[in-house]
């Protein structure tokens, strides 16, 4: 391998690093060589003009996939004649309109709208078998630590750097620390993925993570499907780690094979052989570990507006004064004002009057089982104004819709959309009204984050199933069959 | 990008503290696809309020900006370093910036000058009514009252600005040792080197 800096027993980030360095410099800045790049509609425009402006190409175009989520209506796109609906935001439309244009001007394959394949670029990318274990894979987009689910190393850029990846195929980085959150054991019965990097969000922080690229081990994370331990990795940026990543296995092998963009024949031979070695060796150490018990991790909610502000269903809304750090205590104090919560109030009394199913973090397959799992033959409540299940892709959408997941979700009152990042981050019209709750299986609670004035509360999938049938925070284990 | 060596004239005197992206420019502005035009939004809740420092006639065109502790922090938006640019402001004197906003504005030819509080007081009464001289090859800020305060900046990026060289450009420049990773890429993980649907 070239410009090895990593001696002796390595971990699965030091592997993968140590394959992609293109060159390292006295400082330890090292040129890192970059496998896939996603490319969406927001932060991409800029990045091509620049291109443009310096009469530059694409270096390697193959190893580009363009898709449009951020924008997109989730509500029809073609009418009754097969046409397409214009895009009432004029903004949103000339994002969308860019990517239409620069993606074939520079030879990039787009995934367009009308396309069967369409969905958030963090779910196409695997479904498609284009993000790969092993592989470095960039996207302007703080939420592709995604793919590290699958064993790749994958992370968020910005424009000048999705415009240095276009150009050059590579980035200049400097290796990160390496931290191991370790989760053993079962889980129980309710307790899902969400609910594991929830509480794994609570324990180390929203900023824990800061300058480290963490590795999920333990048997919990081991026993997890694909799908969720992409929804684990998701979540890496939100305790403060650019990336994080699951060691690939025979499930992770058994996820990739046939998909459109996997390896075949022999490459396919090759690729296991080289993914089975990627495993952290033995006496391997990491900068910093965090070991969690499975069993003490219960269904999950938030009540602040940092995903660090986690509490299991059971419990209260804390008191600020019970965070030993001043600035925390204010922040605490901040986020319950905004959130029009009171300290002591129990978490199953906060009533909920939207709930969205979907993101990036949430929205593939396994999610709206489990989703419809819960509301199967129940109808969402009365106080409930606003529920919509947005797949994460077409292909989502149209396997839910063989399995007949639609119906279950329309028949319980809620509305099934069309694929996108819709009310995860609001830039396309679906948005949570102002002083309003939504029981949300996204990522981020951030203020205004779902719209100005939003309050969110992060759930699993089944946990924003289960608000939707009480129209309030509950226990899904009290509505499990 | 355009070389940066002397900026001499005014410098507008900000002097706020904890200045995030979102001051600089809102978040309405992100859905934009240009990177030219952004000076509009730039600073528009302070620029509303009237006879700011923004829109003071005297500071029209100034070239530096003098501000507080942690300028540019919150989120990563690369659009805060657009449009300072679109302003016409190329070079930044505070006592301490984000990692991440210094970051971009280096990547936009936008120099960053750290200097202890006390020597930015002083340009603030000196900016006040007169230009100030920041010159980049030397890493000095001088006034016309004989204040001569140093600076110092990272070799690499002093380099790149002094040049005008972009990292694309200086990447780019390095094609052959990226072709050969490719070479033993295509070799040794051939399952990575191309993608192929």
């Amino acid at each position: 391998m070239p410009n090895t800096n990593n001696s002796g027993p390595r971990t699965l980030y030091e592997k993968i690093w140590d394959a992609h360095v293109v060159e390292r410099r006295d400082d330890g800045t090292c040129l890192v060589y970059i496998d896939r790049h996603l490319v969406h509609e927001v932060t991409s425009p800029q990045a091509f003009e620049a291109l443009r402006v310096a009469g530059r190409k694409v270096r390697r175009p193959d190893l580009t996939l363009a898709v449009p989520d951020h924008n997109l209506p989730t509500t029809a796109r073609r009418d009754a004649a097969g046409k397409p609906i214009p895009i009432a935001d004029a903004e949103s439309a000339a994002q969308l309109d860019a990517l239409t244009r620069n993606a074939p001007a520079f030879g990039i394959r787009l995934i367009g709208d009308a396309d069967a394949e369409q969905g958030i670029v963090h779910v196409v990318g695997p479904e498609q078998g284009f993000s790969l274990p092993g592989a470095t894979i960039v996207c302007g987009d703080s939420h592709t630590a995604c793919h590290g689910g699958l064993g790749a190393l994958a992370f968020g850029i910005g424009t000048s750097e999705v415009e240095h990846v276009l150009a050059t195929q590579t980035l200049l980085l400097k290796q990160s620390k390496s931290m191991e959150v370790r989760v053993e054991g079962d889980l129980g019965p309710g307790v899902s993925a969400k609910d594991v990097v929830l509480h794994i969000t609570g324990v180390v922080g929203a900023a824990g993570g800061t300058g480290y690229v963490i590795e999920y081990t333990g048997s919990a994370i081991r026993d997890l499907s694909i799908e969720g331990r992409l929804t684990i990795s998701n979540m890496a940026i939100e305790h403060g780690a650019r990336a994080g990543l699951v060691a690939p296995d025979e499930t992770t092998f058994a996820y990739v094979k046939g998909r459109p963009y996997a390896p075949k024949g022999a490459d396919w031979d090759k690729a296991v052989a080289w993914w089975q070695s990627l495993a952290s060796d033995p006496g391997a150490t990491y900068d910093k570990v965090v070991v969690i018990n499975a069993a003490d991790i219960q269904p999950t909610v938030t009540w602040g507006t940092s995903p660090e502000d986690t509490v299991a269903i059971g419990g209260v809304v804390p008191s600020p004064d019970s965070f030993a750090d001043e600035s925390k205590r204010q922040a605490a104090a901040k986020s319950l004002d905004y959130m029009g919560l009171t300290p002591g109030q129990r978490m199953v009394d906060v009533e909920v009057q939207n709930i969205f199913i979907g993101s990036c973090t949430n929205s593939r397959i396994e999610d709206l089982r489990a989703a419809a799992e819960v509301l199967r033959g129940r109808h969402k409540a009365a106080n409930v104004k606003w529920a919509i299940v947005v797949p994460g892709s077409g292909l989502v959408k149209a396997q839910a819709e063989a399995e007949g997941l639609h119906t279950v979700f329309i028949e319980a009152g809620l509305e099934w959309r069309e694929p996108g990042c819709s009310a995860c981050l609001g830039m396309n019209p679906d948005k949570v009204p102002a002083g309003e709750r939504c029981a949300s299986t996204s990522n981020r609670n951030f203020v205004g984050r779902q719209g100005p004035g939003a309050r969110t509360h992060l759930v699993s999938p089944a946990m924003a199933a289960a608000a939707a049938v009480t129209g309030r925070l509950t226990d899904v284990r009290e509505l499990m069959r | 990008m355009t070389p940066i060596n002397h900026v001499a004239g005014r410098a507008i005197p900000f002097g706020r503290k904890n200045v995030d992206t979102d001051v600089i420019i809102p978040a309405q502005y992100l859905k934009t696809i240009t990177r030219e035009g952004l000076g509009r939004g730039a600073f528009e809740t302070i620029r509303r309020e009237p006879g700011n420092i923004f829109d003071t006639p005297e500071f029209a065109g100034a070239p530096i900006l003098l501000a507080g502790d942690n300028f540019g922090c919150g989120s990563s938006r690369e659009h805060a370093a657009w449009a300072l640019l679109d302003l016409g402001l190329i070079c930044v004197i505070a006592p301490s910036f984000s990692d991440i906003f210094s970051g971009n504005a280096f990547k936009n030819g936008i120099l960053t000058v750290v200097l202890p509080q006390d020597a930015v007081d002083r340009l603030m009464e000196v900016a006040q009514s007169h230009p100030i001289d920041v010159d980049l090859e030397s890493q000095t800020v001088t006034t016309p009252f004989q204040d001569r305060f140093t600076f110092e900046i990272d070799a690499f990026r002093k380099h790149c600005l002094l040049e005008g060289l972009d990292e694309v450009g200086l990447t780019l420049a390095q094609g052959d040792i990226i072709a050969a990773h490719e070479g033993r890429l295509r070799a040794d993980l051939p399952f990575l080197a191309s993608a192929n649907a």
